[in-house]
């Protein structure tokens, strides 16, 4: 499998866990944690593509944070947003320290799918643009 | 009750203002008033007095001035030489001459006889031997008689003076006119109603008054009332009038010059100046209760608007408060019921997704699991739709910026409740201003919440009644106001409007929604939705948007 490039990151396991399990049954190689602290530590290591970042995490710091920080650790990461609810002002805050986009809870995997493809496609790399060809193969094909 | 509060604080101010303002007003009138009236009294006594002063040594002087010329006479003629009637009517000439009002002159020897006489009346060779004043002049030497009738039957008086001659006493008598000396003394009057005359000891006119009385009447004055000195006192005159008496003694006399003015003629002016400073006041007092009153009630009309506002914005507040506290539960509330479903969601997708392995697809039940995993994503959806719709906090939930014509909308909701409104003999009025700006705003919400309020006013009136809508701008809002007929609502429901979940229809009729999801339409577009209702005066829901120019394309 090749290198990991795409990282969710929620404190909920259930939901990191399963979502995980149905992107590596598609063949998109992902890696997840369950806390901001957890995933700036992978991204310094890890220059993932994208990010999938849930904002509410209790304990610890939240989305937004952890957004501000994988910024500064590596700009060109996109970072998608996933929340269970969003204030018009978090997400305002969320879009202007760059986030790709926002995504409300509960989201089909096809939606969420699309989304990384939209992500994949603006890194711009022949690479990306391959990757992201084939997500949307995959949500062709359902 | 509330009325009440402010009719009593009303009167409250009012009184008081008054109190304060009349109580220093009218000490002020009366004080200065009293001022004024002692001073102008005590004027009118000093300038009576001083006149009875200065017309006792005017009339004593003439007194002496006809003594003096008469004894001069007598002293520098022979007694032989005057009872020529020739020379005693040069005499007289002289004397008149000189003095004046000598009636007549007579020559009188020591036994009484009237040797010579120069005058008007019969009198020569009259004896006075019998008469009072001829014992007088011949023991004293000098006789100013009271005023008397005489041998002549007219009122007079007589001035002698008695020379001594060669062991014999003769005297010279001369009358002085009666009327030239009344009219003497009455110049002595002051005013048109004053008037100025003489009284001897036993209180006899001895000169004309200028009103009522004459000559030897008795006067109706007590005269012991009258010292050495000028006194000024007030007594009522025989008709009812007050008068104002001055009185001095002659010195060569023992007559009484009487000045007396009537007080309420000569008040007349005082009494003019206090009606003036009467009706001053009156006026004054007027405007200040006028003035008073309708300020207090200016007042106390802006105090009630403005408690009024006061009470309002409390409510909107407690509103808003309400709204916040509802919506952070809210938020709560879906965050907690999103991330559950979202692992719902992962989990139907993970077993879906293993169901599509080779093995699993043989199994006999694979249809029936198929379809539940559907079924749980469809009611997965409808949880999901539910609590969207319920914050309203979707991006494509928020209100977009459209131009809006108010009035158009106004019309086109007017349009799609007509027939409603007529079939239960409801009229719908609207009174649109012409010139409302365009503004930037969402206008399918703003119809959601015109539509809302009318629909709202048909429901409350039933059947029979009429709604009216008005629009109106200023210079920054825009108003709509939906005023019905209707039964109105008391204070404790007006307050709960705006509440989610409160309804007054029946159960079934409402969800008790509509006016929590105007109210947040408009507060969403900047604006504020109120009410305004009495019970059985109908109800007016007032839609306020602040005017925000649609965006330039």
């Amino acid at each position: 499998m090749q290198q990991p490039n795409i990282l969710v990151v929620d404190d909920e396991g259930d939901f990191l866990e399963t979502l995980m399990n149905r992107l590596k049954k598609r063949n998109i190689a992902t890696a997840g944690c369950a806390s901001g602290e957890e995933a700036l530590r992978l991204v310094k290591e890890t220059p993932f593509d994208v990010v999938v970042l849930d904002i509410k995490m209790p304990g610890g710091m939240d989305g937004i944070q952890t957004l501000r920080e994988i910024k500064k650790i590596r700009r060109e990461t996109e970072v998608i947003l996933l929340t269970g609810h969003a204030s018009l002002e978090t997400s305002m805050e969320g879009m202007q320290l760059g986030a790709y986009d926002y995504l409300l809870k509960p989201i089909k995997l096809e939606d969420l799918l699309e989304k990384l493809a939209q992500a994949l496609e603006r890194r711009g790399t022949a690479a990306h643009q391959s990757q992201s060809e084939e997500i949307r193969n995959l949500l062709r094909k359902t | 009750m509330e009325s009440t509060i402010y009719l009593r604080l009303q009167w409250k101010i009012i009184s008081l203002t008054l109190l304060v303002t009349f109580t220093p007003l009218l000490l002020l009138g009366l004080i200065i008033y009293r001022q004024f009236a002692g001073m102008y009294t005590e004027q009118i006594r000093e300038q009576i007095h001083y006149r009875a002063e200065t017309q006792a040594e005017a009339l004593d002087l003439f007194l002496k001035e006809r003594t003096a010329i008469l004894g001069t006479i007598a002293d520098t003629h022979s007694f032989q030489t005057m009872i020529t009637e020739e020379n005693l009517a040069r005499k007289l000439a002289v004397m008149n001459l000189r003095a004046g009002a000598f009636v007549d002159l007579g020559v009188i020897d020591h036994t009484g006889q009237q040797l010579a006489y120069i005058g008007p009346y019969e009198l020569a060779g009259k004896n006075y031997y019998d008469q009072a004043w001829f014992g007088e002049v011949m023991s004293k030497g000098l006789y100013i008689s009271d005023v008397y009738m005489g041998f002549r039957q007219a009122p007079h008086f007589i001035i002698a003076v008695r020379r001594h001659e060669n062991q014999r006493s003769w005297i010279l008598r001369a009358t002085i006119d009666p009327d030239i000396f009344s009219r003497i003394v009455q110049a002595a009057h002051i005013g048109r109603t004053g008037d100025a005359y003489l009284l001897n000891a036993e209180g006899t006119l001895q000169s004309r008054p200028r009103f009522g009385g004459n000559i030897l009447e008795h006067a109706r004055l007590d005269i012991s009332l009258f010292g050495r000195h000028t006194m000024t006192f007030e007594q009522e005159g025989s008709d009812g009038r007050k008068l104002l008496l001055a009185g001095t003694w002659l010195k060569s006399k023992n007559w009484l010059l009487v000045i007396s003015r009537d007080v309420e003629n000569e008040m007349a002016q005082l009494f003019a100046t206090r009606n003036m400073q009467i009706a001053i006041t009156v006026a004054g007092i007027l405007a200040i209760v006028v003035t008073t009153v309708l300020t207090t009630r200016q007042m106390v009309r802006q105090l009630k608007q403005a408690d009024t506002r006061v009470k309002e914005m409390d409510a909107q507040l407690v509103q808003t408060d309400k709204l916040a506290a509802l919506g952070k539960m809210a938020a709560g509330v879906a965050h907690e019921i999103n991330n559950p479903l979202a692992v719902i969601l992962q989990k139907t997708g993970w077993i879906q997704d293993l169901l599509d392995e080779e093995e699993l697809q043989k199994s006999a039940n694979i249809d029936e699991m198929r379809t539940s995993i559907k079924k749980i994503e469809e009611h997965v959806e409808r949880a999901r739709k539910v609590v969207h719709s319920m914050l309203g906090y979707a991006r494509r939930m928020e209100p977009r910026l459209e131009d809006v014509d108010v009035n158009l909308t106004v019309n086109q909701t007017v349009n799609i409740l007509e027939n409603y409104a007529r079939n239960n003999n409801i009229d719908i009025q609207t009174d649109l201003s012409p010139d409302l700006p365009i503004i930037a705003g969402d206008p399918a919400k703003l119809q959601q919440v015109v539509l809302n309020l009318v629909n709202n006013a048909i429901d409350a009136i039933g059947n029979d009644g009429s709604i009216s809508i008005k629009s109106m701008a200023d210079h920054s809002e825009i108003q709509i106001v939906v005023t019905d007929s209707g039964p109105g609502m008391p204070e404790s429901v007006q307050k709960k409007v705006f509440d989610p979940f409160f309804t007054t229809k029946s159960a079934g009729q409402g969800t008790g929604l509509g006016l929590w999801i105007s109210y947040s339409i408009i507060e969403k577009m900047g604006g504020t939705l109120t009410v305004q209702s009495k019970e059985g005066q109908g109800a007016a829901f007032t839609i306020t948007l602040p005017i925000v120019p649609p965006m330039k394309k």
